[in-house]
């Protein structure tokens, strides 16, 4: 047994496997928070392998993609606030109308201007909140049709990709792509978009009103902007560093909370409490530190903000009112523009919570877009091809490894070339130390992984030409990690086919000796396996995996160490079922225990990707090579 | 905020979910308003203990938010003397003080906002700080069956995004109901002590704005959670579909999956355009209103300046006034909203920490005078007495997992326990350290109830290997070491490490025994980890070891090693083994075997083969004895 540890084995072994079912837990925690929320699991996947690599702008053109089919609904949702806006920004315009107009013509006895103001008024109140309503339903629209695509193009496009990506890419972060990095996302285009349309689109038109009003006034506040804008870049800047900081505190936080929590037994066991206790207390310390710098951070933002706005609403005012005392403008002109100029500067503070928005938004993106970027490995047909008819009227097929060799895209070469056929109803079994190529082999003829050079073939028809039911219908895998999906127990067994009927799920469960177990538990088979009494231990689990298997009752069967959490008695029965309800299928069992050796027709002993042994287990036996050396070494352990 | 949305399903021992974590989303629109908000109110007050370390700074940052508000208010005024003194009198130095002034009180407004959040944010974030560190300190006291019963990810959320919306709480709504409150009615003292018919016109919209934002806002929460647990269960479907893709790819599922999830996405998406309809809602309302208000305070304005009832000055500074005053009231709904969200998000915190952590020796404990002399007892060995498990959640009339177990370890002895799958096995090893407390009967070492005894002092005297080997994120060395108490001696490790047959792949990690493993280190095989597992309950020579199923994941080479390694360490020390195989079993000096939560027989691999049919049957998986074989 040489430690493989150096390079860990993706296909081989159940090192990335177990990783897996436990980077699940993580999940997501939950509640989608108010914007400047950041504390989110995605953050405990900030490690480098996180982002895969992308073309450049490959998040815009994702967005651009999401929402070029929604351009109509788009563009009716930006007319409608231009609309909106318009209606909000005539107001002050009215009071200016209103002072020099409306009252001197009072004065005079003619009430017209002072009627067109009241209507005016009241067609801009109503119609800028029906307008308000109209808009925020026509974006909910777009915002929603957009998450929908993008949900269901991560979901579709994590079932494509390959087993050998799940096996490298962890389930918790395959996760928060879909749920935190889409919350970012929805958060961005539920509040902060909106608010930078409205807050870009006020200042426009407040700027040109005020230009329209007075070329001086307007021009004044146009300059006012650009020491506003130096303080949003610079903002920008400190923030994402702070932010980016805080965000790796954050992570390393959040996985010291749920490996505690997770390994609760051992952490009490050993009395880890205290140590514990204090290594979070020094994580927990930091993320206050660095929490305590994103406030600041935006506090002084927003004084900055405040302060420039202020001042420049004083100088604007001062100079307009020593304008109107030498005469050279209408009081009414004044009394709008300070108006406008308190709206104007009214956003700035939010403008800040979008840009913190907008960052962890822009930062989700970026990983979704290198997810979808991600070419899927076992691509489908074109043009898929039909298995011929069982020949002979038996239910196994032949698999043929013609010329077949395996390595990683890195390079690391798993399988070299070799060549193997197993007729139809033979069963091989595969033995070799971790690591020697075994699962690798399985995954091969499940068609998990495509080979990289040679082809794979069942009944003389290549894998790769076989559309996917096709295929399932051919060749099924049972692998160690017995995953059970929320639903009730007969529901798990019916994965194998969904069309069987409860009699049919009962006999596959019997034949496993799975029945009593399911039977004794409180609603038999329709125990919600989530919900309580659903107590099901490793080795139940794995004989419901199995009930799954026969039910499916395929041409070629894969075990991959099925059987490691099962018990002498669960073995046995196992290997009974093989022996009768799968009798004549052809089957690839891979096993450390050498118990299941017995009932193979043949033994192939891998080692470093060759098979090194390959004959009958009586013949292997009796020779002197590794299996046999294995062989005796079992029977010792047995006495 | 329901608690249902995230729980992410564990591939590992199925979580029953029982009333405990979805107790915490109480739906509140249900309840009756009154009472919600007496609720809301009284599971934020108990926040205070958190809160009051820092009070001072909140206050004084209450305090000067108020006058900051107020400040702001004072602006229109200045405009209005301006625009009826200086303006109108055609007076430029007049013009000039109301300018500074404008500015002073402009820069002042600022700075009294800076300073308001520079008071509030570090000791806020030491409060989100010090709620998590109770939260987690509480969390590690809690006894096994109360985390057997929540999903780590259900107590995650409560330790960021609950408490993060506390900290936003006590930021924003906390402070800025006092002070837009305040704002709103000296904002209305000004307008009405200005002129009280226009100050009335402008008041007219609020009364119906706020019972028209309460009203819609009760029926959003509603839409809000359902959208919630919507997500939820697409998040489920979600990561379903990514941790069981083995199956489902080995199995060719795509379509019955995908249609599940299709079908979620639309009924979320119905959901979330009805969130959207009642948000227009509530924004054209907030919109509409208060211009319509200000449109009639325009149109009475202009005609009583008109009239030379008012100055065109006081006009100016109502309307402005009143423009300030809009943000405040819009305000109070969504105060009030981020309140409550906020009380869930508290009930949900202290749900957790209300949770009582067992007394650490139960009152109950006997001090078992032993008969038989403190010699003898020291001897004793580990002894179970009609030792009684119910797991504490599971209904009453259900069977007990163990029922009455008798079973004498005598000290220095081995025992292997055997049983069929589901028979308890784990359980009555997790009693030993008191991860679950016995339901009735009593475990003694060396003649000491386990339960008189402290449970660090219980556990510093019993060692555990897990079937299931969980690593830390730490060094291999830390890892090992975690089982040693107090300062191992340098050659423990090593020692650990060869009985563990572990030597050799630790010698070729990267860095040897500093190499880091765990959730953010190298992943290790299950072998591997299982053999540092073992190291760990090994290094510290501990005087009580118990091992469950040690050597499931070991290859068979492997295994024969460890098992010679560790019969020297057996043979020093008394031990409980979980066995599944023969191979295991023949480490020990005696066997157990449980059967329907007894102990139905014990004897030595021999004696119970040829005596007990279940016993060769789980041994050889023959209903006929066919021990010949084994032979």
């Amino acid at each position: 047994m040489t430690a493989t540890v150096t390079e860990p084995p993706p296909g081989d072994g159940d090192a990335r496997e177990s990783r897996d079912a436990k980077a699940a837990p993580p999940g997501p925690p939950g509640p989608p928070g108010p914007p400047e929320e950041s504390e989110r699991p995605e953050a405990s996947d900030a490690f480098d392998r996180d982002v895969l690599p992308a073309p450049k702008g490959a998040s815009l053109r994702l967005l651009g993609s999401l929402l070029r089919p929604l351009r109509p609904r788009v563009a009716v949702a930006a007319l409608l606030l231009l609309l909106q806006q318009a209606a909000v920004q005539a107001g002050p315009l009215l009071v200016a109308y209103a002072i020099d107009r409306a009252v001197p013509a009072l004065r005079a006895g003619d009430g017209g201007p002072l009627a067109a103001v009241a209507a005016g008024y009241a067609v801009c109140a109503l119609s800028s909140g029906g307008l308000q309503y109209a808009f925020v339903r026509a974006a909910a629209r777009v915002n929603q049709s957009v998450l929908l695509e993008l949900r269901g193009r991560i979901y579709r496009h994590a079932q494509v990709l390959s087993v050998d990506f799940h096996d490298r890419y962890t389930s918790g972060r395959l996760i928060s792509r879909a749920t935190t990095d889409v919350e970012a996302l929805r958060e961005l285009l539920d509040e902060g978009l909106q608010e930078l349309l409205g807050v870009i689109l006020s200042v426009v038109y407040i700027c040109s009103v005020l230009l329209w009003l007075d070329l001086g006034l307007g021009g004044a506040a146009l300059l006012s902007f650009v020491p506003l804008l130096l303080i949003v870049r610079n903002f920008r800047r400190r923030s994402m560093r702070v932010y980016r900081r805080k965000s790796t505190a954050t992570a390393a936080m959040i996985v010291k909370f749920v490996e505690t929590m997770n390994g609760i037994r051992p952490v009490q066991a050993f009395r880890r409490e205290r140590a514990g206790e204090a290594e979070f207390g020094r994580l927990n310390d930091r993320h206050l530190r660095f929490n305590g710098d994103a406030i600041l951070e935006m506090a002084r933002y927003v004084v900055s903000s405040r302060l420039v706005a202020n001042t420049a609403l004083a100088a604007i005012v001062l100079w307009g009112a020593y304008r109107v005392a030498s005469g050279s403008l209408e009081l009414g002109v004044l009394a709008a523009a300070a108006l406008y100029l308190r709206r104007l500067y009214d956003p700035i503070d939010r403008l800040g919570m979008f840009l913190n928005s907008y960052q962890a938004a822009a930062a989700s993106l970026e990983k979704i877009a290198g997810l979808l970027a991600q070419a899927p490995g076992v691509p489908e047909p074109e043009r898929p091809r039909r298995l011929p008819r069982p020949a002979g009227g038996r239910p196994g097929r032949a698999v043929v490894f013609e010329g077949v060799r395996f390595a990683y895209r890195t390079g690391g070469e798993v399988l070299p070339r070799f060549d193997l056929e197993i007729p139809a109803g033979q069963t091989v079994a595969v033995v070799g130390s971790t690591g020697a190529g075994k699962s690798t082999l399985a995954k091969l003829l499940a068609r998990f992984y495509d080979p990289t050079a040679g082809r794979v073939l069942l009944d003389g028809t290549d894998l790769r030409e076989l559309a996917t039911p096709e295929l399932r219908r051919g060749v099924v895998m049972v692998t160690q990690e017995a995953f059970l999906f929320s639903g009730t127990v007969a529901d798990n067994i019916a994965i194998g086919r969904p069309e069987a009927t409860r009699e049919e799920i009962e006999r596959a469960a019997r034949a496993i000796g799975a029945h009593d177990f399911i039977a004794a538990l409180p609603e038999g088979y329709d125990t919600d396996v989530r919900k309580r009494g659903g107590r099901i231990s490793a080795g139940q689990r794995q004989l419901v995996a199995f009930a799954r298997a026969l039910l499916a009752d395929p041409a070629v069967l894969i075990l991959d160490e099925a059987t490691s959490s099962l018990d002498i008695p669960g073995e046995r029965a196992v290997q009974r079922a093989m022996d009768t309800v799968l009798r004549g299928r052809t089957a690839v069992v891979i096993a450390h225990r050498l118990s299941t050796v017995e009932i193979a027709d043949r033994v192939l002993v891998m080692d470093a990707g060759r098979i090194v042994e390959d004959g009958s287990p009586a013949d292997l036996i009796a020779g002197d090579g590794r299996f046999a050396g294995l062989h005796r070494a079992w029977r010792d352990s047995l006495a | 905020m329901s608690a249902t949305a995230a729980s992410p399903p564990r591939p590992d021992p199925p979580h029953p979910e029982p009333g405990g974590p979805g107790l915490g989303a109480p739906s509140g629109p249900a309840a009756p308003a009154g009472e919600r908000n007496r609720s809301a109110v009284r599971s934020l007050l108990r926040l205070w203990p958190f809160v009051r370390p820092v009070r001072a700074r909140l206050f004084t940052a209450a305090f000067v938010a108020i006058l900051a508000s107020c400040l702001g208010l004072v602006i229109p005024l200045i405009l209005k003397w301006m625009v009826d003194g200086p303006i109108a009198a055609r007076d430029t130095g007049g013009v000039w003080l109301g300018g500074t002034l404008l500015l002073a009180v402009g820069v002042l407004e600022a700075a009294l906002f800076g300073l308001r959040r520079w008071l509030v944010a570090r000791p806020l974030a030491g409060v989100e700080a010090s709620m998590r560190a109770a939260l987690f300190r509480h969390l590690q006291r809690l006894p096994v069956a109360f985390h057997d019963r929540w999903a780590s990810g259900q107590l995650l959320s409560r330790a960021t995004g609950d408490l993060h919306l506390i900290r936003l709480f006590l930021a924003f709504p906390l402070t800025f109901l006092l002070v837009n409150g305040t704002t709103i009615v000296v904002g209305f003292a000004v307008l009405l002590s200005q002129e009280w018919t226009l100050g009335l016109v402008l008041l007219a919209p609020v009364a119906p704005l706020v019972v028209f934002c309460s009203v819609f806002e009760t029926r959003f929460s509603l839409q809000a959670r359902r959208a919630q647990d919507q997500i939820g269960d697409l998040t489920t479907v979600v990561e379903e579909a990514v941790l069981g893709i083995r199956i489902i790819k080995g199995f060719g599922r795509h379509r019955s999956q995908a249609r599940a999830f299709r079908e979620l996405s639309r009924r979320l998406l119905d959901t979330e355009l009805r969130k959207a309809r009642l948000l227009g809602g509530i924004w054209a309302a907030v919109t509409a209103l208060p211009e319509l208000a200000i449109g009639a305070t325009l149109v009475w304005g202009t005609i009583q300046v008109a009239d030379g009832e008012l100055s065109a000055g006081t006009l100016v500074a109502f309307l402005t006034t009143a423009l300030a005053l809009r943000w405040p009231v819009e305000s109070l709904g969504f105060l009030i909203a981020m309140s409550n969200e906020s009380a869930t998000a508290a009930d949900r915190y202290f749900e957790v920490l209300d949770e009582p952590v067992p007394p650490d020796t139960l009152a109950a404990g006997r001090p078992a005078p032993d008969p038989r002399g403190e010699t003898e007892a020291a001897r004793d060995g580990l002894r179970f007495e009609r030792v009684v498990f119910r797991h504490p959640d599971s209904s009453p009339d259900a069977p007990p997992v163990l029922d009455g177990v008798d079973l004498h370890i005598r000290s220095g002895e081995t025992m292997a326990l055997v049983g069929a799958t589901g028979s308890g096995k784990t359980t009555l090893t997790a009693l030993i350290p008191r991860l679950y407390e016995a339901t009735s009967g009593r475990i003694t070492l060396d003649g000491r109830d386990i339960a008189a005894m402290s449970r660090e002092e219980l556990r510093s005297l019993v060692s555990v290997a897990f079937e299931e080997a969980t690593l830390f994120s730490a060094s291999v060395r830390e890892n090992v070491l975690m089982g040693a108490a107090g300062d191992p001696a340098e050659g423990d490790l090593a020692r650990a490490l060869r009985v563990a047959q572990a030597e050799e792949f630790t010698a070729a990690l990267p860095r040897g025994p500093e190499t880091q493993v765990g959730e953010q280190g190298l992943s290790l095989s299950g072998g591997q980890r299982q053999r540092l597992a073992l190291a760990r309950a090994v290094v510290g020579r501990p005087r009580f070891l118990v091992l469950d199923d040690p050597l499931s994941a070991l290859d068979v080479h492997t295994e024969a090693l460890v098992e010679a390694a560790l019969r020297e360490v057996l043979a020093g020390t008394t031990a409980l083994v979980v066995a599944h195989r023969p191979s295991t079993v023949l480490l020990a000096d005696r066997v157990a075997l449980l059967s329907r939560g007894r102990i139905a027989a014990v004897g030595t691999h021999a004696e119970l083969l040829r005596s007990s049919a279940e016993y060769r049957h789980l041994m050889s998986g023959e209903q006929h004895g066919q021990c010949e074989e084994e032979r």
